[in-house]
C-alpha cells in the first residue's frame, strides 16, 4: 500500500466525520458546554481575577476532570453508532483498511477536540492585556492539554469499538479515565506508599495522565511525557484495530 | 467470477454458515434464498469481506477476499440488510465520499455522482439531508451508492425489502438492466422476485445450500408442477370425477375448491412432462360438464421453497 493511498484515504475519512459533526448539533453542544464549563471554573472556583496572576493555571487544572467527561462524550459515538446504524458494514467493506479507518476517525475527533480547546484563545488575549503572562508555558500547557484529550480519546474510541451501546461505551471510558487521573492523584498515592513498595507507588502513579499533565502544564516539555501520551495513544488505537478486526458481528 | 469456496462461519459451537460452495459468473443474477436466519447476511458479509470465515475463501475475480481483500473489495458493490446510510449527511455529499474513498476525485467524481443520481432517481433529493428521506429514498441512496463505481460484481442483501410495488419494480428493473456485464448476487424471501429477476437460484437452509437451479428447475420440483386445474359449472359428482381419474397418464384426482356453484379439479398426472389436459377436457365434454376454467400448474415455488427448507430439520 501507497502511503500517498493512507493519507488520502485517512483526510478522506476525516472529511466526512466532520460532516457528520457539523451536520448534527452534537458540534455545536459540545463546544458551547465546553467553554461554558472552562469559563464556569476558571472564574468562579479558581477566581481567574481575583487571584492577581498572568497565568492560566487556574484555566487548566480543570482540564483533567472536564475532559474525563466530555472526551467521551465525543468518542463515545465514534464506532457505537456505527455499528448501531449498520453503516460500519459499508464502511469497512470498502476498499480502505481498518486502520485508515480508525486513525481517520480519532484524528477527526481529535481535531474536533482541538478546535473546541483553540476557542478558549480569548482567556489567552486577556491575560495577555491584564499581565504579561509567560506564552511559553501557556503554549506548553495547551499541548499538554490536547495531548491529555487525545489519550482520553484513544480510551473512548477503544471502548466505543466494543459496543453498540453509546451509554455503555461512554461510562467504561469515564471509569478508564478516572482511572488514569487517579492513579497519580496525591491522595491515592498516598495510600498507597503507606504499604507498597516505592517503585509500585512509581509505576502507578507514572501510568497517570495527572503526573505528566502537571509537568507539561508547568513549561516543562519533557520527552518522557510526550512518550507517555503518544504510547497510550498508539496501544488504545492498535487494541481498537485488534477489536475491529475480530469482531464477530455488525 | 465470484467463487464461494467451502464457506464456514461458526459462531460460537453453532455453525451459521456451513461449507457452502457456489460460484457466480458475469451475466448471471443469483438469488439467493433461504428462511430468516439461514445464514444469507452471514454468507453475503463474508463474500464482501466485512468479516473473515471460520474457514473456506471468496474468489472475487480472482482476487482472494482473505489475501487480497482491498483489490477484491475494489471490484464489489455492495448493498447491505436494511440499506444503511449516514443520516447526518445529504445525499450528494454522501455519494461524494463513497465516490472519493473509491479513488475518484475531481472531474471524474463530479461526472461519477451525477450520473449515479440520475439512475437512482435521485437527482431531486441531492440536496436533502438523508435523515429526512423516506425508507425508499433511503434504500436508493444506498443503492446508489453500491452502483456508484460501476462494480463488477454487485452483492445486494434484500434490496427491495421494504419498499412499495412501484419502488419494488423498480429496483428489479435496474437489477436486470445492470445484469448483461456483471454478476449479481441477491438475497431475498419474496419468491416472485425469483421468478421475474433471477436466472439461477440458490436455497440455503441451516448453514447449507439444498438447492441450486434455474427458478423454472426448481418449479418442475413442485408436486403440483404440471398437474391440470379444472374448474366446472355446478357439481361435479364422483362419476365425473371417477372417469377423469381413470383416464390415460392420470395418476389422481383431489376437489380443491366446491361451493355448490363451482366446483374446482386437481388433477395429477403420471408424468408432468406428458401433457393430459386435452384428454380431461374430451372426457368432461363427454359427460356434458360445462367448463369455466382450466390451467396447467407450473408449479409454486413457495411450495418447493417450504418443502426444501422445512426437510432437513431433523
Amino acid at each position: 500500500m501507497q502511503s500517498g493511498n493512507f493519507l488520502r484515504n485517512i483526510w478522506i475519512i476525516m472529511k466526512r466525520e466532520f460532516a457528520g459533526y457539523f451536520g448534527s448539533p452534537v458540534a455545536y453542544v459540545f463546544i458551547v458546554i465546553f467553554l461554558l464549563l472552562t469559563g464556569f471554573f476558571t472564574f468562579y472556583i479558581s477566581h481567574f481575577f481575583e487571584a492577581g496572576q498572568a497565568d492560566l493555571k487556574g484555566f487548566f487544572q480543570w482540564h483533567p476532570w472536564l475532559f474525563m467527561f466530555l472526551v467521551p462524550a465525543v468518542a463515545m459515538r465514534l464506532w457505537a453508532e456505527e455499528r448501531r446504524l449498520g453503516t460500519i458494514e459499508l464502511l469497512l467493506t470498502m476498499p480502505v483498511t481498518v486502520t485508515d479507518v480508525v486513525l481517520g476517525k480519532f484524528l477527526a475527533a481529535w481535531c474536533f477536540i482541538g478546535i473546541a480547546l483553540a476557542l478558549t484563545f480569548p482567556l489567552v488575549l486577556t491575560t495577555m492585556y491584564l499581565g504579561r503572562p509567560d506564552l511559553g508555558v501557556i503554549f506548553c500547557a495547551y499541548l499538554g492539554s490536547f495531548l491529555m484529550a487525545g489519550t482520553f480519546l484513544s480510551v473512548g474510541s477503544m471502548t466505543s469499538a466494543l459496543t453498540r451501546s453509546q451509554v455503555v461505551s461512554f461510562i467504561l471510558a469515564v471509569v478508564a479515565c478516572l482511572f488514569l487521573i487517579l492513579a497519580g492523584f496525591a491522595p491515592v498515592t498516598a495510600v498507597l506508599s503507606g504499604w507498597a513498595p516505592m517503585w509500585l507507588v512509581d509505576l502507578v502513579s507514572s501510568t497517570s495522565v495527572l503526573s505528566h499533565f502537571a509537568s507539561i502544564a508547568r513549561g516543562v516539555l519533557d520527552v518522557r511525557d510526550l512518550l507517555y501520551y503518544l504510547s497510550v495513544m498508539v496501544f488504545m488505537i492498535f487494541v481498537n484495530g485488534v477489536i475491529l478486526q475480530n469482531r464477530e458481528s455488525a | 467470477m465470484i467463487e464461494v469456496r467451502r464457506l464456514t462461519k461458526q459462531f460460537g459451537n453453532h455453525p451459521a454458515v456451513d461449507n457452502i460452495s457456489f460460484t457466480a459468473e458475469k451475466g448471471e443474477i443469483l438469488g439467493f434464498l433461504g428462511p430468516n436466519g439461514a445464514g444469507k447476511s452471514t454468507t453475503m458479509r463474508m463474500i464482501t469481506g466485512f468479516f473473515p470465515p471460520t474457514s473456506g475463501t471468496v474468489i472475487v475475480g480472482g482476487s482472494d477476499i482473505l489475501t487480497q481483500s482491498l483489490a477484491a473489495r475494489r471490484k464489489i458493490g455492495y448493498l447491505p440488510e436494511n440499506a444503511p446510510v449516514y443520516p447526518d449527511m445529504t445525499v450528494s455529499r454522501y455519494l461524494d465520499f463513497c465516490a472519493e474513498i473509491r479513488g475518484f476525485g475531481g472531474a471524474a467524481k463530479r461526472q461519477r455522482v451525477g450520473e449515479t443520481l440520475e439512475r437512482c432517481f435521485l437527482a431531486g433529493v441531492r440536496h436533502q439531508v438523508v435523515n429526512t428521506l423516506s425508507k425508499g429514498y433511503k434504500q436508493r441512496v444506498c443503492f446508489a451508492q453500491s452502483i456508484l463505481h460501476d462494480p463488477e460484481y454487485l452483492i445486494l442483501d434484500e434490496p427491495t425489502d421494504g419498499l412499495d410495488p412501484n419502488q419494488k419494480h423498480e429496483v428489479r428493473l435496474m437489477i436486470r438492466e445492470m445484469s448483461a456485464t456483471k454478476a449479481i448476487i441477491f438475497s431475498t424471501h419474496i419468491l416472485d422476485e425469483v421468478d421475474s429477476v433471477c436466472s439461477r437460484a440458490i436455497i440455503i437452509a441451516d448453514g447449507k445450500v439444498v438447492a441450486d437451479d434455474t427458478p423454472d428447475g426448481l418449479r418442475r420440483r413442485s408436486i403440483s408442477h404440471g398437474s391440470v386445474v379444472l374448474t366446472v359449472t355446478g357439481v361435479a359428482t364422483d362419476g365425473i370425477q371417477k372417469r377423469i381419474a381413470e383416464l390415460d397418464g392420470v395418476a389422481s384426482v383431489s376437489v380443491v375448491d366446491a361451493d355448490g356453484e363451482r366446483t374446482t379439479l386437481r388433477i395429477f398426472p403420471d408424468d408432468p412432462a406428458v401433457p393430459v389436459a386435452d384428454r380431461v377436457i374430451a372426457s368432461a365434454n363427454q359427460d356434458g360438464v360445462r367448463l369455466t376454467a382450466i390451467f396447467v400448474e407450473q408449479g409454486r415455488l413457495d411450495d418447493v421453497f417450504r418443502d426444501i427448507t422445512t426437510d432437513i430439520r431433523p
